[in-house]
């Protein structure tokens, strides 16, 4: 749950991206922290392997600015996509606010992205919470590439419940930002 | 918010703050920080200018929930305590009220054995404060944030996300 900190006029809230592994996760949250104003960030911080893949975390702060007297601030987080991380995974989603899902529109991926979907409301479970209950939005990364499955599979297997989602090729930055836009909106709207 | 409530916690979290303060001259410690466990400061006391707070409350929490799983594993409930020993600052952790994570971070100055003693008596503080914070919280969230707020926020969300 979002922390109003009513002494410090604070409103933290925890968006995290979650998705299959090498899907592109840090790819988004590279791009947002090189496009978002430097006064409105923090440091990026990345708990990496020497293989590009995500160990624990990354990290990224943004600041909102001043609403109404409150500073808010949204941290962005990702999650190690590789199945055996789970418990890293796990510990990322506590106190989560928002869900970015970023799915691999590769052919060969769609089984991944329906297993990390799966994996994302057991863990949310062991929290007592659904995922019908947090802000979501799906990205559905990678469309410059060949061999990708169509929209409207992903949205079937993916989209159940017809939540945000937009196509993305995150290293171009192309559909980064609408997903963030969307779930950072309706996690403050949750707050009322 | 009304009035009378945000008073209420404006008055309990002045004593959480100056716990905090009590126990960072106490223990002569550098800096002390008070994290929720989702990795957000709440509060803090002495000095912070020589750290990336957000990078360390993030990371605090995270050091913690990894040590909740490493207890699970040998067949303990948690690890109420966490100490990180440096060459020339340390970092000493306790979990409080099963909620917040307190962290201190000191030099040689001062000793473990202090840091731990005056921990455990700020801690018994701090359950009790937090005891009433968390009673009143969930009542605190109405009105803060209304349509207005809403309005402006998502009028900021759009220019920043640009």
């Amino acid at each position: 749950m979002a922390l109003i900190n009513y002494s410090s006029k604070e409103i933290n809230c925890k968006i995290v991206y979650y998705g299959p592994g090498l899907g592109g996760k840090t790819t988004n949250i590279k791009h947002i922290y090189s496009k978002v104003n430097p006064e409105n960030r923090g440091k990026l911080m990345s708990l990496d392997t020497e293989l590009d893949r995500t160990l624990f975390f990354d990290f990224l702060p943004v600041d909102l600015g001043k609403v109404k007297g409150f500073s808010v601030h949204f941290h962005l987080y990702t999650v190690p996509g590789q199945v055996y991380y789970n418990a890293s995974r796990r510990l990322i989603l506590k106190g989560v606010d928002g869900i970015i899902f970023v799915a691999d529109s590769q052919i060969e991926r769609f089984e991944d992205n329906i297993e990390s979907m799966e994996n994302l409301i057991d863990n949310l479970r062991e929290y007592n919470r659904k995922l019908e209950e947090i802000p979501l939005a799906i990205q559905y990364n990678k469309r410059d590439l060949p061999n990708i499955v169509s929209i409207s599979e992903l949205e079937e297997a993916l989209n159940p419940r017809g939540v945000f989602s937009c196509e993305g090729v995150a290293v171009e930055g192309i559909g980064v930002f609408e997903p963030l836009k969307e779930v950072s909106k309706k996690v403050l709207r949750n707050l009322r | 918010m009304p009035n009378g409530k945000g008073a209420s916690f404006e008055k309990e979290f002045q004593a959480i703050k100056e716990c905090l303060e009590e126990l960072c001259r106490e223990t002569k410690a550098v800096t002390v920080l008070l994290i929720d466990k989702a990795g957000q400061l709440i509060t803090s006391a002495g000095n912070v200018s020589s750290i990336d707070v957000p990078s360390f409350a993030t990371l605090s929490a995270a050091d913690f929930a990894a040590t909740s799983n490493l207890a699970d594993l040998i067949g303990e409930h948690d690890f109420s305590t966490l100490f990180h020993q440096g060459v020339h600052k340390s970092i000493y952790v306790s979990l409080i009220a099963d909620r917040v994570i307190l962290a201190v971070i000191f030099t040689k100055e001062t000793t473990l054995g202090l840091v731990r003693i005056k921990v455990k008596k700020t801690a018994e503080k701090l359950s009790e404060l937090f005891g009433k914070i968390f009673e009143t919280l969930e009542s605190e969230y109405a009105g803060t944030v209304d349509d207005e707020f809403i309005s402006e926020a998502e009028t900021e969300i759009d220019s920043l996300f640009e």
